[in-house]
């Protein structure tokens, strides 16, 4: 047994093992913390890629649903902008083709949000050019089918798959009417943050909804088509009265694509 | 009535271990084409955008609505006390278990996020019909075990009627259940039809029947146990009506269809113009798969041979398959309908331009997966013949029904 006066000693002695063990849990708490709050810092800093603007601090509410108006009168043969810049908004051109792999077989198997379609009335020979994507309806079959809710609507009337909880079984590609959907089908391997898609989920068009949490007007598809000059796509808050949106849909005839399937979808078309 | 006596499949070693061996490299093959499907992702399938569930599914749905038919004899045994199918109860109630787990194997490991099982698990939409399922397989697999415990527990004899009345039960709500995850697809025409439920339950009861007079027969042949002609007539009188019944189902549906004008274009597809959908429907499913095994089990000669039996049942089996490519994978083939009365003549999304069907061609891993998955329903029926006693010593007509042997 140590006498008194040793034990004085020693505490007076600089513990290196003490020492060391606090060196080691301040270095593990620093890379155990600093990620996170690094991210929470990015999350709520709105990266310029994201076009900016003030995040979202309150809940999303039903007092808006977001919606479109495609006048297909002035959707253009041909051009593909509204496409272009979905797929650049959205990093779906950073898509990239597994090596080995057959290219018109890849060309069914990658995922699209929007794209151009062009149909012919069978008794009359008309011709439309429309963009087609997630009509957003108000009773998507894609979130009755889901089983785990991955599949779901915001308040705001953006339909959405919660990347967390889908399993990969594809029952919302199946049920829904407008072949809306893509599958993952390989490893992505460079992704935005505001897109994170990861190989065995699915996804579709979620109306930009970086864009409507950082309180931006537009959708990427809506912008191009401006810039093109064609003005074929209007977006805006189906429930408010004084929206540009609500006043041409007062305006304009148009129709819900398959009608008779009575889901209210939020995207409506006109001259089709 | 003679006592039953349950044994042990007594095979030779060498046999058994041989056929073990054999199941298990089928398995094994499944599990490495999984494996390469999960790693790479589901480009190296043939399944894409349009042709969202493929061969795997084929293989599971095909699986799964035979486990529910396969306990049908359990249940005309016990529910319907028809006593010479109560010595085949037991090993019904087996193949039943052993075909849902291979069923639902292959339907997991074909997720897109197979590592995510226990989400499925544990969050419910209970709007879905899938989420229902979930429950409806993982609680059939539970009472149909129960309704095994009771055949084979004497002390819990008394509850042996009840368990099998809620196992028949069960699991005609389990096969509602797979025919709606179709028919309540609104947005493709080949589906959407309430008629899918019903047809499904008469498609298990044939299907798996097939498999269970196939197994059966396969399994006494090895051990040398005899099967009664008699009881062979029951059963395979049973394969005709049952035949018969899907046959009634094939016509209903496309009655429904040709209800309305809408669908004028999907009955012409299924019958005349959908290429290897229509040749699958008509020599796959309805000629060799209904038809043929129709005309050897009703024939008077080949009816009575065994070897022709089990030959019908492997042409039921057969049509099943080709059936579940016909409604699966052709139901998804078929254009949808995004423009009534128009036609899409541009796309940049495979919108089946001008009536296109949907290409698919199944990979060699999604088929290795879906025999993977047959491979384990039968080796868990394999295992569990030998490690417990399922199958009665004989199935000869005077050992299971004294009046049997005066019938036949």
């Amino acid at each position: 047994m140590k006498n008194p006066s040793d034990m004085k000693n020693s505490s007076a002695v600089i513990d290196e093992g003490r020492r060391g063990f606090m060196r080691t849990a301040a270095g593990v708490a620093t890379v155990t913390l600093a990620p996170g709050v690094l991210l929470h810092t990015l999350a709520h800093a709105g990266s310029p890629g994201q076009g900016g603007g003030v995040p979202r601090a309150e809940p999303v509410t039903d007092a808006v649903r977001y919606g479109m108006l495609i006048d297909t009168t002035r959707c253009a043969e041909g051009c593909t902008a509204c496409v272009s810049a979905c797929n650049r908004e959205n990093g779906l051109d950073l898509q990239e083709m597994p090596t080995g792999a057959d290219p018109a077989l890849w060309d069914r198997q990658e995922s699209r949000w929007i794209r151009k379609v062009k149909v012919q009335d069978n008794l009359t020979g008309h011709v439309s050019n429309l963009p087609l994507m997630c009509q957003h309806c108000e009773h998507p079959p894609c979130v009755d089918v889901c089983p785990t809710g991955a599949s779901f609507k915001r308040a705001d009337g953006i339909v959405m798959v919660d990347r967390h909880l889908c399993i990969g079984c594809r029952y919302c590609m199946m049920a829904c009417p407008y072949k809306a959907r893509s599958f993952i089908h390989a490893n992505v391997e460079e992704k935005l943050t505001l897109a994170p898609r990861g190989k065995g989920c699915v996804e579709s068009c979620n109306l930009c909804v970086h864009r409507r949490d950082h309180g931006q007007p537009s959708t990427a598809c809506a912008d191009a088509c401006a810039a093109e000059g064609h003005h074929a796509i209007l977006f805006g808050d189906l429930k408010d009265p004084a929206s540009p949106l609500s006043q041409a849909l007062a305006k304009l005839p148009s129709r819900q694509l398959r009608e008779n399937l009575a889901l209210n979808t939020g995207v409506r078309y006109s001259g089709v | 009535m003679k006592r039953i006596v349950y044994r042990e499949w007594r095979l030779a070693p060498q046999r058994y271990w041989g056929l073990l061996a054999l199941l298990a490299v089928i398995a094994g093959m499944g599990g490495l084409a999984f494996w390469y499907m999960e790693h790479q992702g589901h480009w190296v399938t043939g399944m894409t955008n349009e042709i969202v569930w493929g061969t795997p599914h084929l293989f599971a749905i095909f699986l799964i609505v035979a486990a529910s038919g396969a306990l049908n004899i359990a249940s005309i045994g016990t529910v319907f006390g028809k006593t010479t199918y109560q010595p085949l109860g037991r090993f019904s109630g087996l193949l039943a278990v052993a075909l849902l787990v291979g069923g639902l194997l292959v339907l997991v490991l074909d997720l897109g996020r197979p590592d995510r099982l226990i989400v499925a698990m544990t969050s419910y939409n209970f709007r879905s019909i899938f989420a229902w399922n979930v429950l409806l397989y993982t609680g059939f697999m539970a009472i149909v075990i129960a309704y095994l415990v009771t055949m084979m527990e004497r002390r819990l004899k008394g509850y042996y009627k009840a368990a099998g009345t809620l196992a028949f039960t069960w699991r005609l709500l389990l096969t509602t259940g797979t025919g709606s995850i179709f028919g309540f697809i609104v947005a493709r025409q080949a589906y959407d039809t309430a008629v899918l439920a019903p047809m499904f339950i008469v498609m298990s009861f044939l299907y798996g029947l097939a498999v269970f007079i196939l197994v059966l027969m396969f399994a006494c042949a090895q051990d040398g146990r005899p099967i009664g002609p008699y009881l062979l007539k029951r059963l395979k009188g049973l394969m005709a009506i049952f035949i018969a019944g899907v046959l009634l189902f094939i016509l209903i549906y496309f009655l429904t269809k040709l209800y309305g004008a809408k669908n004028y274009d999907l009955v012409n597809y299924y019958l005349v113009s959908g290429g290897r959908y229509t040749l699958a429907f008509w020599f796959g499913w309805v000629i060799l798969g209904l038809l043929a095994p129709y005309g050897i089990i009703m024939h008077p000669a080949l009816g009575q041979d065994p070897k022709w039996i089990a030959g019908a049942s492997a042409l039921v089996i057969f049509g099943g398959l080709a059936s579940l490519y016909v409604i699966v994978i052709g139901g998804q083939a078929f254009p949808m309908t995004l423009f009534p009365d128009k036609t899409i003549l541009e796309s940049g999304f495979h919108d089946g331009v001008g009536g296109q069907i949907s290409a698919y061609a199944p990979s060699l891993p999604e088929v290795l997966l879906g025999l993977g998955g047959v491979a384990v329903a039968l080796l868990i029926t394999a295992v569990g013949v030998r490690v417990l006693q399922f199958l009665p010593e004989s199935l000869a007509d005077k050992d299971i029904d004294p009046h049997a042997a005066v019938k036949a």
